[in-house]
């Protein structure tokens, strides 16, 4: 086989391999929703984000509209410092709540955005002020003890 | 023989495996060093790849395709007793694109791939080919193996990322088409749970290091192999053995690395 | 003032651990003749040639390529020597996986940057020089053991060599290949001008075309001179080994226990 056709041949190899990792980074992965437009970064403190990962969405009405991009612990309140990126282009409210919840019954925990009634608009840096932490397990399960044993008729100790 | 005698042995034998070591690490270095004339020599590369590459396709290509109809089998199974039938993309997906994809490939590839660079190095050695492109003022290493390290590195990325899309689409054949999952949660699901850069970038990191290993094993045996039949046929045998236990053991520090850090 | 020998091994040594495989040899090759290197198998003739192109290092005593010494350590005066020194191996060692064509051109593509259309003629002319000019378009797997000897022959002298080696060229070779490779070895020697060290134990086809014979024997050169002379030695080795006797010097019987006790025989 003469040298252009050997060439061809691996021209065409090549592309078999690109194209197969530009599938599984587009149809398998999520590359996808990865906006190519730009982002604004807003804050949010957690008493607790519980199991909270760094990527996780960040979603409005269940739509996705940003990505958590970095936690960290605020070492002078003890809370948890979550920074989002959000889409450009979807503003909200000054006074939106950002809430940690799960989804389904024991799926990975997300961000959800409810919108306030503001008229001001979340300027890139601000921090949002009302948050909601993610439910613990323990403490549910505490609670539900402690209330059970709160019951007349039910006291333990 | 008695215990000082054994142990005399075990000595020379260590001794012996460490003298190995350091050799094919010095070999290494020289591989790594020639990799800018395989560039120069851009042809040849070319040549290799397709030896390497082009001829793995087909076996490449149905292993995925078998592999990926088994783990949707297997997989559906499993996840239906959980009522999670409807993330049998997902388990797919992240088997194939973080593990079975660059291991499987990387153990294929070393049967296919190494053995045979393995037998052409040694028979070229046997064949005085290589003393000749010596005593020609060309240096093997440069002409002769360094094309076919470089070749060996970008072809086994490629191959992987074909076994787990292949994969992918047999699981998508079986699930959806045979057992008769929702389509929408197979693709979602996965959608959703695969990260681009996590776990398919991850993936193909692995088989880029699988990749160099394999090659390295497979030029080094055969460029150390005795000039004989049985010379060539013990160093096939070990390409294979010593490629594939690196591949897992490669696979364990890298998943470690990789995959276990929390986020 | 160019040196008369083109080159000088001088009181060389070299073994392999506990084995000495060459001790003190003294030898000079003069430049533009035939020089044959005789001597039964194992006797150190191969090693000659690897020591004078720079493969092996001798434990003591230095060998110098045209004034030169040759230092294996230093990696581009080995390559630069190696530029003006072909080397035909015993058995061809052609590339299997190119042409004939592509194998002659192979050191021409190295290490020149001449255009493909010369190179092409430079090619033919070489192979015409062996009669294989037809061949060129063959692959090394369909020659026969003559022709691709042949083949390698047209590839050592492609960039016109100073120096030409060859390892036991006449060994395996039927009767008109034997003469095909005697004449080309003394008309390409003499045409070039170059020289030409010929290891080899073919007593009769060396003897025809050399002009100098050193005959070597565990390691030690135990005659030389032209092949007169060398006929004429009255050497118990250089006899043995000139006339083919089986026992000798170098004894038929490899060292063993007495015949006797071997068998079980009491004495």
């Amino acid at each position: 086989m003469g040298r252009k056709g050997i060439e061809t041949l691996v021209g065409l190899f090549v592309l078999l391999g690109l194209l197969a990792i530009v599938f599984l980074a587009l149809k398998a992965a999520n590359l996808a929703t990865f906006r190519v437009g730009g982002t604004y970064a807003v804050t949010a403190k957690f008493d607790n984000i519980g199991g909270l990962k760094v990527r996780a969405p960040v979603k409005s009405a269940g739509v996705t509209i940003g990505r958590v991009a970095a936690i960290a612990l605020d070492t002078s309140s003890y809370q948890g410092t979550v920074t989002m990126e959000l889409e450009e282009g979807i503003a909200f409210p000054t006074d939106t709540s950002a809430k940690i919840l799960t989804s389904g019954l024991l799926g990975d925990q997300y961000i959800g955005l409810e919108p306030g009634g503001a008229e001001q608009n979340l300027k890139p840096g601000d921090q949002i002020r009302m948050t909601q932490s993610a439910v613990v397990l323990e403490n549910l399960i505490s609670q539900f003890l402690y209330s059970k044993a709160a019951e007349p008729g039910g006291e333990q100790k | 023989m008695n215990a000082a005698e054994l142990l005399r042995r075990l000595g020379v034998w260590a001794l012996g495996l460490l003298r190995g070591l350091g050799h094919s690490a010095f070999f290494f270095v020289d591989l790594v060093r020639s990799l800018p004339w395989a560039l120069r020599r851009l042809f040849l590369t070319i040549a290799q790849i397709h030896s390497i590459g082009n001829y793995s396709l087909v076996i490449i290509a149905a292993s995925g395709l078998a592999v990926g109809f088994v783990l949707a089998l297997q997989g559906y199974y499993t996840l239906s007793r959980y009522g999670a039938a409807e993330s049998l993309g997902l388990l797919v997906a992240l088997s194939l694109v973080r593990e079975l994809g660059p291991v499987v490939t990387g153990l294929l590839f070393a049967g296919r791939a190494g053995t045979s660079l393995t037998a052409e190095i040694g028979l070229m050695k046997a064949g005085e080919q290589l003393a000749a492109m010596e005593m020609m003022a060309v240096d093997p290493k440069e002409r002769v193996l360094a094309p076919r390290f470089l070749a060996g590195i970008i072809a086994m990325p490629l191959l992987a990322a074909m076994f787990s899309a292949v994969g992918i689409l047999g699981g998508y054949v079986v699930g959806v088409l045979m057992i008769g999952i929702d389509p929408g949660a197979f693709w979602s699901q996965m959608q959703n749970g695969v990260d681009a850069w996590d776990d398919v970038g991850n993936g193909i990191v692995k088989s880029v290091v699988f990749g160099i290993a394999c090659t390295f094993v497979a030029l080094y045996q055969g460029y150390e192999a005795q000039a004989t039949p049985e010379g060539v046929a013990q160093a096939t045998t070990r390409t294979v053995v010593v490629s594939s236990l690196a591949v897992l053991g490669l696979d364990f520090v890298l998943t470690a690395l990789m995959f276990s850090a929390p986020r | 003032m160019k040196n008369d020998n083109l080159v000088q091994i001088d009181r060389v040594t070299f073994g392999y651990d506990q084995r000495v495989i060459l001790s003190d040899i003294t030898m000079a090759f003069p430049r533009g003749k035939v020089i044959a290197i005789m001597g039964g198998s194992g006797c150190g003739k191969t090693t000659l040639l690897r020591l004078i192109g720079g493969t092996l290092t001798p434990q003591r005593g230095t060998v110098s390529f045209d004034g030169s010494p040759v230092n294996p350590r230093d990696r581009e005066s080995l390559y630069a020597l190696r530029r003006r020194v072909g080397m035909l191996f015993q058995f061809g060692a052609l590339f299997t996986d190119m042409t004939v064509f592509d194998n002659v051109a192979f050191p021409l593509r190295e290490h020149t940057t001449l255009p493909e259309p010369m190179i092409r003629d430079l090619v033919l002319m070489k192979l015409n020089a062996v009669g294989l000019r037809g061949a060129a378009q063959l692959k090394p797997a369909d020659l026969s053991g003559g022709m691709a000897r042949r083949v390698a022959l047209a590839r050592a002298i492609a960039l016109d060599p100073e120096l030409i080696m060859y390892d036991e060229p006449f060994a395996g070779l039927d009767p008109i290949s034997l003469g095909v490779a005697a004449n080309l070895i003394r008309r390409l020697n003499d045409a070039t001008g170059a020289t030409s060290l010929v290891v080899s134990h073919d007593v009769h086809e060396c003897f025809l075309i050399s002009d100098y014979v050193y005959v070597i024997s565990s390691g030690r050169i135990v005659g030389h001179g032209t092949p007169a002379e060398v006929q004429a030695s009255d050497d118990p080795e250089v006899r043995q080994f000139i006339d083919g006797e089986p026992d000798g010097p170098v004894k038929f019987h490899y060292p063993a226990a007495a015949y006797g006790a071997d068998l079980g025989l009491r004495p």
